[in-house]
């Protein structure tokens, strides 16, 4: 399915994830990466960490009802893929994002902001595979 | 006010996430399909949020300290290892099979969707594999 071109929502709104990566750093002196932020919440160290990280988490989760509440509408959100491949997808990028120590937030965001070798290797690497999935399973397999 | 910060802080990056169509697996993977129904508009996301960090970053460390207290947490690894390049070439598989990637799956649960939470949980098990596969910690984050 087609999805409308939006440079200037999009432009916009990545603006606003620089400003919350930004603050996070700012503020508390930690890395906006979604992973990390996750797997800390899954797997807590101590009080102290599990608690910012359940505030972080709370206020994302509160965006889409806030953006409800001002314009009426839910963020747009469509699945076009199956709950068996939601549950693959998910299992792989858990499994790999952990492995590779970040997600796009993680090392796309922060990780290239900071000039991270790390990041620079990590973030073509799974743009390509990204793409790479998505060519075989729509033209290929045509999925 | 360390945690109404982080919770302020949160809300901010969830709007940008909703803002942006980040949290849209449809355009997620329009993104990826270049052969097909192609929509760009991800990569100004990209750009939006680097323009900001980039800078924000280097203002931010102008602080001896963060303004909650502690230090900067600045992950230190440089090595470019098979764990760093075979987890990244796997988490793209997973993100282009799927369409949601962790942080913008973490703001599109509170659209209430179901189909979230599943990946979600998905993503969970995925990390208690990597736990049992590959027992050695791995440092957090980037």
């Amino acid at each position: 399915m087609e999805t409308a071109f939006t440079p200037i929502a999009s432009f916009g709104g990545g603006l606003a994830i620089g400003l919350g990566s930004v603050l996070l750093m700012l503020g508390l002196g930690r890395i906006m990466g979604a992973t990390g932020i996750l797997s800390g919440l899954a797997f807590p160290e101590n009080r102290e960490e599990f608690a910012w990280r359940t505030a972080l988490v709370v206020g994302m989760i509160l965006a889409p009802g806030l953006i409800y509440a001002a314009t009426g509408a839910m963020p747009e959100l469509t699945v076009p893929v199956s709950p068996t491949m939601i549950v693959i997808g998910g299992v792989i990028v858990g499994l790999g994002a952990s492995l590779g120590s970040g997600c796009t937030s993680g090392h796309g965001v922060c990780g290239l902001s900071r000039l991270s070798f790390r990041s620079l290797v990590a973030v073509p690497t799974f743009m390509v595979t990204a793409a790479i999935t998505v060519f075989l399973i729509r033209h290929v397999f045509g999925v | 006010m360390k945690l109404v910060f982080a919770l302020f802080t949160g809300l901010i990056f969830g709007i940008g996430i909703a803002v942006s169509g980040m949290m849209d697996p449809a355009k997620v993977l329009n993104f990826f399909d270049i052969a097909g129904t192609w929509d760009p508009s991800l990569a100004f996301v990209m750009g939006g949020a680097l323009l900001v960090t980039f800078f924000g970053y280097r203002l931010a460390w102008r602080q001896t300290t963060p303004l909650f207290g502690g230090r900067f947490q600045i992950p230190s690894a440089t090595a470019v290892d098979k764990r760093l390049v075979g987890g990244s070439a796997l988490f793209g598989v997973g993100w282009g099979i799927a369409g949601f990637c962790p942080g913008a799956a973490i703001p599109a649960l509170g659209t209430g969707r179901w189909e979230v939470a599943l990946f979600l949980v998905a993503v969970l098990a995925g990390f208690v594999l990597r736990r049992l596969l590959f027992a050695r910690p791995v440092k957090s984050a980037a």
